[in-house]
């Protein structure tokens, strides 16, 4: 339905935040509205905030769940710093958010949820609708509760479902002030509840009302039209990254033909893999939830040895339980993929927060010398090519692979176009063949290093292999010292190696300058978006996003050298830094560092590399 | 009972012990059970019948656990306490193989006390041999989670305070489905029942009573030695009276609720009274029993005490699969990329 009455104002991007007490059903808000908006031609990304609590106490700071959606009819790469649109369904989330929201944002409340002892639980002195104190914001409140409940007098259904409702009903505001097609959200409702058609009903009963008041508010003298983003062809959906990863397992499994085999315990944030693979038996996926980390990863290595592409899922905690099997792993020369959704840390730290914190676990976190492949994912659809890439190196190179996201992508999502799975590059895993007289167990691939998979139940391939340190070339046990010094150097020589099969690393922005950005992983979004935006200033500045960490990118040196200045950026106290330290003497490095479960903004990334850039 | 488990490829051709015989250099003490058991496993699997390669070896750390090293089959020498997961991973990963896994009283039930309860829950189809010497021997000689209460050893100067394990009530109280206990020093019942745990499909556990000879060397030859075997040893067989004795005299009757040991011939008591042993009985409530009588009073119970028939879990991972093989539209990675909302940009 066109919005004719009202003045259209066009935006090429836009924020908008739902929040409220998690309960209020401000997830499924977020991904109607998000999915309306792919539908219509946005690019976007998303990011749910909930509470580490399934159900903090009711009304409470401590309580309050948001989903923040960014759209665009531009390029999206962040869910975007602060929030045009503020949609706060009780006083706890407007108090918690209005830090978010920017200077004259639209914000949108339900004035029945203001009640005295909310307003206190909150931590409010006075009521803030009342005392000015959002002046300079486009207020718009709306009794929402009490009209879902009129809405829905005639549909039947009791007081307490009626209420729960009154998340459509200010949704139905949101599509009059973007001018969105409704029929868009019934198409959302029709498939996620069409095993309950009732459901169905309500909340298009729900959506058309708070639409229709909408229309009825003289304050909204305007509507805001973000157009169709312009985007490569082809197919697209909306993904998660925790989805991106369990599904590019599951096409390196299909494309290697190597069974999937997955043995996890739950742990936030990476459950949702977990999860997603347990759907996927059809594919022959074999999922095993296990009763703790260890027997996770051990399970997996078992797995590995008979011939599966073998993974594990976890974050940090859980990763510091799997040290000493990572080293077996690397040991017996077995692939392993082990994902580290990591989280704010130490110990159970931040558990739905997103940190950068566990590079140095993931490079060095192990007994005795350590090499093994690490690679990182910069966005939620990223995850699955990095995750087919962990799977594809780990197979062909005979070493466990760590794949590092993070909560931020693991939760967050993106716009995902689907490729063929034909089309992704094949995996060759190197699979020792049947009664080969010259098997030995540790005899290696003269260029890559690389030993045999010789799987259980191959007739003439019988062998052992174990924790202790081995012969090469025959397996057999060995103490002797320059075997020992042999078998170190061949390990980490054959991870080094593994920076000829990966691709050289990326500038984006001239190979000289004054000022090399350097950032890896899931803030890929936010630095890129800095640096773009001093670029247009004219500024000698660059941009290198690393997704290869160990081996590093051949180029790595050379990439480094053509800069006045570095910075790293990270959120960790400085991880990646460190480790360019150690392999490479350079001087002129610096680092921006933050590590309070956020991500990075925008802004604050510009006014470092302004503080750079100004300093002699 | 003959092989019902169709899953394992058979061999073709008679195998023998020498197909199973490693050409490394065992390195365990002279005069140590493990020895034993050994050559009772390198007897057994020809007997077993599958084809060698289908046989996987896997293990934790300590004395028992270099055996993978020992026995020419597919091994895995893994990480201390962790080989019932290590197992679980191969079993589940690939069903055709028969997974014999080697571990100690340390290994499995202090370190790895987790895995080895929930292998047991799950019913996994792996065979466990756990050497139970009541002692850690690779670490020379502290107590184990077995070593009887009051035992002096390097950790335990002046006698352990520590309440040891019983491994077959440990066993039933993870919903066991297999138990046999076993001595060290007899091959063939060794023998007998590392065959009937191949036969069941499920975890089995068998608790072999060895000697370190080092370090808590004749542990337990109060029971299992030449002069007291015939007295507190009861081995048990499935249909047969459970009787023991010099001359089969003694058997096990039931009072009340209680075992009691009764002398044939005595107080009225017949061959006709002494209980018979069930262990495929799916009720665990005598396997109890029998796995806790210990002299002075009682025997100790040998053999197959409990081998009772549930499903397995590497059977029921299967039978999902095929369902969602059978039932699912997704039939390959491509079709999930496309399913549920996706929209085409032209």
């Amino acid at each position: 339905m066109p919005n004719t009455k009202r003045q259209i104002v066009e935006k090429e991007s836009v924020v908008v935040k739902f929040v409220g007490d998690s309960g209020d059903g401000m997830q499924l808000s977020g991904s109607v509205f998000s999915d309306s908006a792919a539908m219509a031609g946005n690019d976007l990304a998303t990011f749910p905030d909930f509470p580490a609590e399934i159900r903090a106490p009711h009304n409470t700071v401590a309580g309050v769940s948001g989903f923040q959606v960014h759209m665009g009819s531009e390029k999206i790469f962040t869910t975007g710093d602060m929030v045009d649109v503020l949609v706060s369904m009780n006083p706890a989330s407007l108090k918690s958010n209005l830090k978010w929201a920017k200077k004259g944002a639209t914000i949108l409340v339900d004035t029945d949820a203001f009640d005295e002892k909310s307003i206190e639980k909150a931590g409010y002195k006075i009521n803030p609708l009342e005392d000015h104190s959002l002046d300079a914001y486009r207020m718009i409140k709306a009794p929402i509760t009490a009209m879902t409940k009129e809405s829905l007098k005639d549909s039947g259904i009791d007081t307490k479902t009626a209420e729960r409702s009154k998340n459509m009903f200010a949704l139905g505001i949101l599509y009059f002030i973007f001018n969105r097609e409704i029929t868009l959200a019934y198409k959302y409702f029709e498939e996620r509840f069409k095993k309950n058609p009732k459901i169905v009903e309500i909340n298009k009963i729900v959506i058309q009302a708070g639409y229709n008041y909408a229309e009825t508010i003289e304050a909204l003298e305007s509507v805001i039209q973000v157009g169709p983003a312009k985007m490569a062809k082809g197919r697209y959906r909306n993904i998660t990254g925790n989805i991106a990863t369990a599904w590019g397992l599951l096409a390196a499994s299909e494309r290697s033909g190597r069974p999937l085999f997955l043995g996890s315990y739950p742990i936030t944030p990476a459950t949702e893999i977990l999860m997603e693979l347990s759907k996927h038996k059809s594919l022959g996926a074999k999922v095993f939830q296990a009763e703790d980390e260890i027997a996770g990863i051990c399970s997996a290595i078992g797995a590995s040895y008979t011939g599966s592409l073998a993974c594990t899922t976890t974050s940090g905690p859980g990763l510091s339980l799997k040290s000493e099997a990572i080293g077996l792993a690397l040991i017996t020369e077995l692939p392993l993929v082990i994902v580290d959704v990591q989280r704010g840390g130490p110990s159970t730290g931040l558990p739905t927060k997103s940190e950068q914190s566990d590079l140095m676990q993931a490079l060095f976190g192990r007994n005795g010398e350590g090499p093994i492949i690490i690679i990182a994912a910069s966005t939620p659809d990223d995850c699955f090519y990095m995750a087919y890439t962990a799977a594809k190196l780990s197979m062909e190179h005979m070493t466990p692979a760590i794949l590092l996201t993070d909560g931020y992508l693991g939760f967050g999502s993106a716009l995902f176009r689907i490729p063929k799975v034909k089309d992704l590059p094949p995996i060759k895993p190197p699979i020792a063949e049947a009664n080969d007289k010259n098997y030995k167990p540790y005899k290696r691939d003269a260029e890559t290093l690389v030993r045999q998979w010789a799987l259980p139940g191959t007739e003439g391939l019988r062998h052992r292999i174990g924790g202790l340190e081995k012969e090469n070339i025959t397996g057999v046990v060995s103490m002797d010292p320059m075997n020992h010094q042999l078998m170190v150097d061949l390990r980490a020589a054959k991870v080094e190696k593994i920076a000829d099969f990966i691709p050289e690393q990326e500038i984006d922005g001239n190979k000289k300058g004054d000022l090399l950005v350097i950032s890896w992983g899931g803030t890929f979004g936010a630095v890129h978006s800095a640096v773009k935006l001093a670029q247009a200033e004219g500024k000698s500045i660059s941009h290198a996003h690393f997704k290869y960490i160990s081996p590093l990118p051949k180029n790595t040196e050379k990439v480094l050298k053509g800069f006045k200045k570095i910075v790293v950026c990270e959120l960790n106290s400085g991880q990646f830094v460190n480790y360019l330290r150690m392999k490479f003497p350079i001087p002129n490095i610096s680092q921006f560092n933050k590590v309070q479960g956020l991500p990075f903004m925008i802004n604050e990334l510009t006014e470092k590399f302004n503080q750079i850039l100004e300093e002699k | 009972m003959d092989f019902v488990n169709t899953t394992i490829e058979r061999s073709t051709v008679q195998l023998s012990k020498t197909d199973f015989e490693s050409d490394q250099m065992v390195k365990w003490c002279a005069g140590c059970g493990a020895h034993a058991i050994l050559a009772a496993v390198e007897r057994v699997f020809p007997k077993i019948g599958y084809r060698k390669e289908n046989f996987c070896m896997v293990s934790g750390i300590g004395c028992s656990s270099r055996f993978p090293y020992y026995v020419n089959t597919y091994g895995i020498h893994g990480i201390h306490g962790r080989a019932a997961a290590i197992s679980t991973g191969v079993k589940i990963a690939n069903p055709r193989l028969s997974v014999w896994m080697a571990t100690g009283d340390g290994d499995s039930l202090a370190i790895g006390g987790n895995h080895f309860i929930h292998v047991i829950r799950r019913n996994v189809d792996i065979n466990i041999l756990l050497f139970n010497n009541q002692i850690y021997g690779l670490t020379k000689g502290q107590y184990s989670p077995t070593t009887p209460m009051g035992k002096v050893t390097k950790t335990s100067p002046q006698g352990t305070i520590e309440h040891p394990f019983n491994v077959g009530e440990l066993v039933m109280g993870a919903q066991g489905t297999f138990y046999a206990r076993v001595p060290d020093n007899n091959i063939s019942m060794m023998t007998e029942a590392m065959f009937e745990a191949a036969k069941h499909d499920g975890t089995s556990i068998i608790e072999i009573m060895q000697n370190c000879i080092i370090f808590a060397d004749k542990a337990h030859n109060d029971v299992i030695g030449k002069e007291s075997k015939d007295e507190n040893m009861l081995n048990v067989k499935n249909g047969q009276p459970m009787t023991w004795g010099k001359n089969n005299e003694k058997g096990l009757i039931l009072k009340d609720t209680m075992l009691e040991v009764a002398e044939i011939g005595k107080n009225g008591v017949t061959a006709d009274d002494i209980l018979i042993h069930d262990a495929y009985n799916q009720d665990p409530g005598i396997h109890l029993m029998l796995a806790k009588l210990a002299p002075p009073h009682f025997p100790m119970v040998f053999g197959v005490i409990r081998s009772a028939m549930f499903p397995t879990y590497d059977d029921m991972v299967e039978e999902q699969i095929k369902y969602a093989k059978e039932t699912s539209p997704i039939k390959n990675v491509d079709d999930l990329l496309n399913s549920g909302d996706v929209w085409d940009i032209k």
